[in-house]
């Protein structure tokens, strides 16, 4: 580093660095010296608003971290001395020694479990999370979510007025009810990750920074609480899942499907790093519904192409899933994988009491696959009315715009065929 | 911190009185009582009696206005509180998940409002 001509683009850097390295550990700590989520979050944003010039005028600090905490206890003790709300304890933190890794481990935890509290809404979880522990600010995070800024901001505001004011606790949660917290923990990352991944609200069908952000948690909770295999279980499907994103849209931002991906395109780090919490969840016994959409995205990482895929085995993980509860969804899924190993015929059978069950009926996705499969048999007339439900009960532009596609091509082989015949 | 547990529940499933059920609930409701107390987290509680003797009362413009019933008429109705001083919400949750009628009606915990010092 100290080779390089221009410092300036070394300090940027390590400004960038020591964000995501320090930022939710050094908010976790000060949230606890000074009891207060909002001044934790001021103190540090403003001590990573100085470390650039303070930086590039003295050098990187060889311990950056350090160096941002002092700098931001020092800016929480005045605006704490301001507000006339300075106890003596505080004021001597300063010249506190600074907390060891374990400690900074412990508040990282503590305050992920205070933001994912249940007695908020899940949509406060995600936006606070997203805000506190990932740094993000809140005109980025009212991106992400399509909801304007001052809408996203009361959001924000109100979750961390009801924390200071309903004595919402920041601690890792006792053994008892650890697995419920846990698993309310997941269930927000899974949405920054959904959310980013495949949005029902809009042309963008991609927003990789949340999904960056959710791997990031995922990992993160599952590096904080290593026996918990549903942690391992979500990072490898966030890793296996978001590898493929390269591949999933053409040019245009059309969906490329599963099939027709350029493998080559999938990020094979993130696939190797996903295989590795796969594996952990296993031994971890992993019991939730991450699981098995894990060892399903493992098992078409591994296929070199779509027609290799081992369509027994992703059968075996829906039987599985299915007798441990899932839902419709899973049985669909199943109907799919069933009809690439034995054919539509069986993937008619197989979907005929889904469909039937009615149960599915607002769910373009079944739709789809019983248009797909009758096509497949030469079954126009049925495929069209099958299109037909699945375009009016899709709610996702570039989806329906594929669709559209799929029914057009039937009715221009179709009728204008045998007119012009 | 004062926290209320705001007890709601809905009188046509709550067991009958003179019911075993009915004689397990009390019995349940002076152990839960008790254990509080022991706890040093009892600031005071009370059972109310049914929703059908309840009196609503307001005042516009100047004139005072009754009418029979709860304020709101809903399937659940609330039927006791206990006003609790615990370290934090989960701990006021932990005793929520414990009142004995928990598993058939809805406990709604509120932060008290804290009166700041006049000094």
């Amino acid at each position: 580093m100290a080779a390089r001509h221009s410092p300036v683009p070394t300090v940027v850097s390590a400004v960038d660095a020591a964000f995501r390295a320090e930022w939710s550990g050094l908010v976790a700590v000060l949230r606890r010296e000074f009891g207060d989520l909002q001044v934790a979050e001021d103190a540090a944003q403003e001590a990573f608003a100085t470390a650039p010039r303070a930086w590039r005028r003295d050098g990187v600090p060889e311990r950056p971290g350090a160096w941002l905490l002092v700098t931001a206890r020092r800016r929480a003790i005045d605006t704490l001395r301001r507000g006339k709300a300075l106890d003596e304890r505080m004021a001597t933190l300063v010249d506190a020694p600074p907390p060891s890794a374990s400690e900074i481990l412990d508040d990282q935890l503590a305050l992920i479990f205070g933001c994912c509290h249940p007695a908020l809404s899940v949509d406060a979880q995600v936006a606070l999370t997203l805000r506190t522990v990932c740094g993000l600010s809140t005109d980025q995070i009212a991106h992400a979510f399509l909801v304007p800024g001052p809408t996203m901001g009361k959001r924000i505001v109100r979750a961390k007025d009801k924390i200071r004011r309903a004595g919402i606790p920041f601690d890792v949660p006792p053994v008892e009810h650890l697995d419920e917290r846990v698993e309310g923990v997941a269930a927000v990352i899974y949405a920054v990750f959904t959310e980013g991944h495949a949005s029902s609200r809009g042309a963008t069908l991609i927003r990789g920074d949340l999904c960056d952000e959710a791997i990031w948690l995922a990992e993160t909770t599952s590096e904080l609480l290593p026996t918990h295999g549903d942690l391992h279980a979500l990072s490898a499907l966030c890793l296996l899942t978001d590898a493929r994103r390269a591949a999933r849209y053409d040019s245009a931002g059309s969906p490329v499907l599963l099939a027709e991906q350029d493998r080559d395109r999938w990020d094979r780090a993130k696939v190797t790093k996903g295989l590795d919490h796969l594996i952990a969840a296993r031994r971890h016994e992993a019991q939730g519904a991450y699981r098995p959409q894990a060892e399903i995205a493992a098992i078409h990482s591994m296929a070199p192409c779509y027609e290799a895929t081992e369509w027994s085995a992703i059968v075996t993980v829906y039987d599985q899933w299915l007798e441990a509860g899932g839902g419709p969804v899973v049985a669909l899924n199943r109907a799919a994988a069933i009809g690439e190993r034995d054919g539509s015929e069986a993937a008619l059978a197989a979907l005929a009491p889904l469909l039937d069950s009615g149960t599915l009926d607002d769910y373009h996705y079944a739709h789809i696959a019983h248009a797909t499969h009758l096509r497949a048999l030469g079954r126009d007339e049925d495929a069209i009315r099958a299109y037909d439900r699945a375009i009016a009960v899709c709610t996702n532009d570039a989806e329906g715009t594929w669709i559209r596609a799929q029914r057009a091509e039937l009715t221009r082989d179709g009728p204008r065929r045998s007119s012009a015949g | 911190m004062k926290y209320a547990l705001l007890i709601y529940a809905d009188p046509a499933i709550a067991p009958a009185e003179g019911s075993v059920e009915f004689a397990a609930e009390m019995e349940g409701w002076f152990a839960y009582s008790t254990k509080l107390a022991e706890a040093g987290s009892m600031l005071g509680g009370e059972g109310l009696l049914d929703g059908h003797t309840a009196t609503s009362v307001r005042v516009r413009d100047g004139k005072t206005v009754t009418y029979d019933g709860p304020f709101a008429e809903t399937k659940e109705v609330l039927g006791g509180f206990y006003i609790i001083d615990v370290d934090n919400l989960d701990a006021a949750i932990e005793w929520a998940s414990k009142i004995p009628n928990v598993g058939y009606g809805t406990v709604e915990v509120r932060p008290v409002m804290e009166v700041p010092d006049q000094g």
